[in-house]
């Protein structure tokens, strides 16, 4: 693991604040709250500036796909399109519907905009420094340091759920109510492969702390837990409610679901709940699968937002790619594709691991072994499922459908041809 | 007064006062919400203890699942007898039960909290989730196993007494 | 450690017994369950203060407060949809008349 200055800079502001806080003679304890206070204003700060950043370029990402050009009048290549959105969404009219539940309705955004961002309070930007700053010790530099950091992020997310709802029910309108049934129907069906896929991890890793992954990958974890990655990712895009996955929110389908009463403001937190969601999920692939903030010569800080907007670029891919599914193709594909895929992948790396182990090769010995015989197992099941998959297919695409006899007597008019011989 | 104590009282009048709203209030789903509100203070009394590991899964269990659940059962069984806001939501016995309720608690204030336990002040270990995992597949795999036994009976049950009766079949 | 064990024990008195009323006072079906689920989130809290200052080296208390967890979710599940089952049959979870049974 390379050490490289450029943590420095949050190093030398950290001591420089926690000096003055010093020097006003405050006490140590209720110094370490306030600091704690500055890392979470830094982190919703950050994450909402990235949100920006991500709506402006989707905007761009999408019209290149679509061979045009996007927003390129609001500032030097559109890059003040998102403060116009702002403008747009404040100064839109904020319409309550008549007869809903006034209190929920308005707190059902709030709810979903902040469940959003608690995920980064522990993905970790960089390494832990060690050493002190001013007396106290300088911690690593995430949100904060917690032993079941990857649990922790399940367990927010199941927050998200009680907005939709929420929302649905306090809009006073049945199609409104419908949206959020089948939304969370479906999230709550693709929270199953996440699960599954935390766990496979976990296991590898042999850590829950997001901060310790980073430090025990050696190799990069998406080698021996391929699948895992597939997956976790496939369930992360269906659980933020993008495409192609986003039948529960598109105009054209449930009339926009559980927001069609939001408006101005209201819509924009949901608009952004979903967004920080995706990018949160990136976030945490790169964590856990690609290395984290490792890399050569840049600061770790820069080195985590490159690898995570690579992956946020391949969710806009194939968000601005592939149709979306239909909500009994995306049930059938969840629990009759991802959780087998999942289950027979957790038991494929329990046994992949134990028999390596007994064999001597294990990830603290020989990182690269260990990940590349890992890794030709998960293609060996990868490989298994979709022919199994291709096989199904082609026997229901093969069905004989039984063509039904013409019930009519009438003869078909004579040809001209033959008549006029 | 430290500002633990601050931060335990004000995080115990969260769960108390939201349980309270949630027995009394006559909107059902209002109820569903302050049980969730409740169940997050529970939630942050097990991150008070340190038992983080606890606290997460209580978050993923109960508000995640069971009050979801609770929030469906809510809009499905709308507009059934006793579910209006409208109508009396308290019972023929509402009175007793208050009366019962008071002593209960006069009863248990007067003897539980002021026991003279043997309190150890010792640290919680720092590998406490490594020991939970080791334990649950080592000295507690049987009733591991046997929860798992229950999950499943109790997901078939569920399954098959909420299913729509196809015509002709005989109910229950 | 800062809080004695009695406040945990207080709070916990305190909802169990809120649990006991919404249980014994409501009519909606729906609303008796989570009475119950105050309840068992009362026994969890004891549970876990208990390991907490008593005895924080074993695990046994926090898998304890584990099962219960458990077992209160699969309560939960099999209690509404037997509610639901009523509902679909008499159209009336009313706590009160659901008493076919009766002399």
């Amino acid at each position: 693991m390379i050490q490289i200055p450029g943590n420095d800079i949050f190093i030398a502001l950290a001591t420089w604040t926690r000096e003055i806080m010093l020097s006003i003679g405050l006490d140590p304890a209720f110094i370490e709250i306030v600091m704690a206070f500055i890392r979470a204003l830094l982190l919703g700060t950050m994450a909402l500036l990235v949100f920006m950043l991500i709506t402006w370029l989707e905007r761009k990402v999408v019209a290149r796909i679509q061979d045009r050009i996007g927003p390129n009048l609001a500032g030097p290549w559109g890059l003040l399109q998102p403060i116009a959105d702002g403008i747009k969404a404040i100064t839109k009219e904020d319409t309550t519907p008549n007869g809903a539940d006034v209190t929920i309705f308005n707190a059902s955004p709030i709810v979903a905009g902040v469940a959003a961002l608690l995920v980064y309070a522990v993905i970790p930007f960089g390494p832990n420094p060690g050493g002190e700053c001013a007396g106290a010790p300088c911690g690593p530099m995430a949100g904060t340091e917690m032993s079941i950091g990857l649990f922790y992020i399940l367990a927010v997310g199941a927050v998200s759920l009680i907005a939709v709802l929420m929302a649905g029910w306090s809009s006073n309108n049945k199609y409104a109510l419908l949206g959020s049934f089948r939304a969370v129907a479906e999230l709550l069906s693709y929270e199953v492969p996440q699960v599954l896929s935390i766990a496979a991890m976990v296991m590898i890793a042999g850590t829950m702390s997001m901060t310790q992954i980073v430090e025990a990958q050696t190799v990069p974890f998406i080698f021996p837990l391929f699948i895992t990655a597939l997956v976790f990712f496939i369930s992360g895009i269906a659980e933020s409610g993008r495409s192609p996955f986003d039948l529960v929110e598109a105009e054209s389908e449930i009339v926009a679901g559980y927001h069609i009463e939001y408006s101005g403001m209201k819509f924009s937190l949901f608009f952004l709940g979903e967004f920080v969601h995706a990018f949160a999920v990136c976030a945490v692939v790169t964590t856990v699968f690609l290395n984290g903030w490792q890399g050569p010569v840049l600061p770790p800080w820069i080195w985590f937002f490159i690898k995570s907007f690579g992956v946020f670029f391949i969710m806009m891919w194939i968000k601005f790619t592939m149709p979306r599914f239909r909500i009994d193709q995306l049930m059938a594909f969840n629990w009759k594709f991802l959780v087998p895929v999942s289950l027979l992948n957790l038991l494929v790396l329990a046994v992949g691991d134990t028999v390596l182990k007994t064999v001597g090769i294990t990830r603290e010995a020989s990182p690269w072994v260990w990940g590349m015989i890992l890794f030709a197992a998960n293609l060996v099941l990868l490989f298994a499922a979709l022919w199994a998959l291709g096989r199904s297919a082609r026997k229901s695409r093969l069905i004989k459908r039984p063509i039904v006899a013409r019930t009519d007597d009438v003869k078909p008019a004579p040809s001209p041809v033959a008549a006029s011989n | 007064m430290t500002l633990t104590h601050i931060i335990f009282i004000v995080f115990a009048a969260i769960t108390l006062l939201s349980a309270l709203f949630c027995v009394t209030t006559r909107n059902m789903f209002h109820a569903a919400l302050y049980l969730v509100i409740s169940l997050f203070g529970v939630a942050a009394t097990f991150a008070m203890l340190e038992a983080s590991f606890l606290a997460a899964a209580q978050l993923i269990v109960y508000v995640g699942a069971v009050a979801i659940l609770i929030i469906f059962a809510v809009m499905l069984t709308r507009g059934g007898a006793g579910s209006l806001p409208a109508e009396r939501q308290f019972n023929t016995q509402a009175g007793l039960a208050a009366v019962v309720t008071v002593v209960t608690l006069f009863i248990l204030l007067r003897v539980v909290p002021f026991f003279n336990y043997p309190v150890q002040d010792a640290a919680v270990p720092v590998d406490i989730l490594t020991q939970l995992g080791h334990a649950l597949v080592g000295d507690f795999v049987l009733p591991f196993e046997v929860a798992s036994v229950l999950l499943l009976a109790a997901l078939i049950g569920a399954i098959y007494i909420a299913r729509e009766r196809r015509k002709g079949e005989v109910e229950g | 450690m800062t809080i004695p064990l009695s406040w945990y024990l207080i709070v916990a008195a305190v909802l169990f017994c809120i649990g006991i009323y919404g249980v014994l006072a409501r009519r909606n079906a729906v609303g008796i369950l989570m009475g119950v689920e105050l309840m068992l989130n009362a026994v969890n809290i004891n549970l876990v203060a208990f390991w907490r200052y008593l005895n924080p080296t074993d695990v046994a208390g926090q898998a304890f407060a584990l099962f219960v967890l458990v077992v209160a979710a699969a309560e939960a599940v099999v209690g509404l949809a037997l509610i639901i089952s009523v509902y679909r049959n008499r159209t009336d979870i009313d706590a009160e008349n659901i008493n076919l049974l009766k002399q």
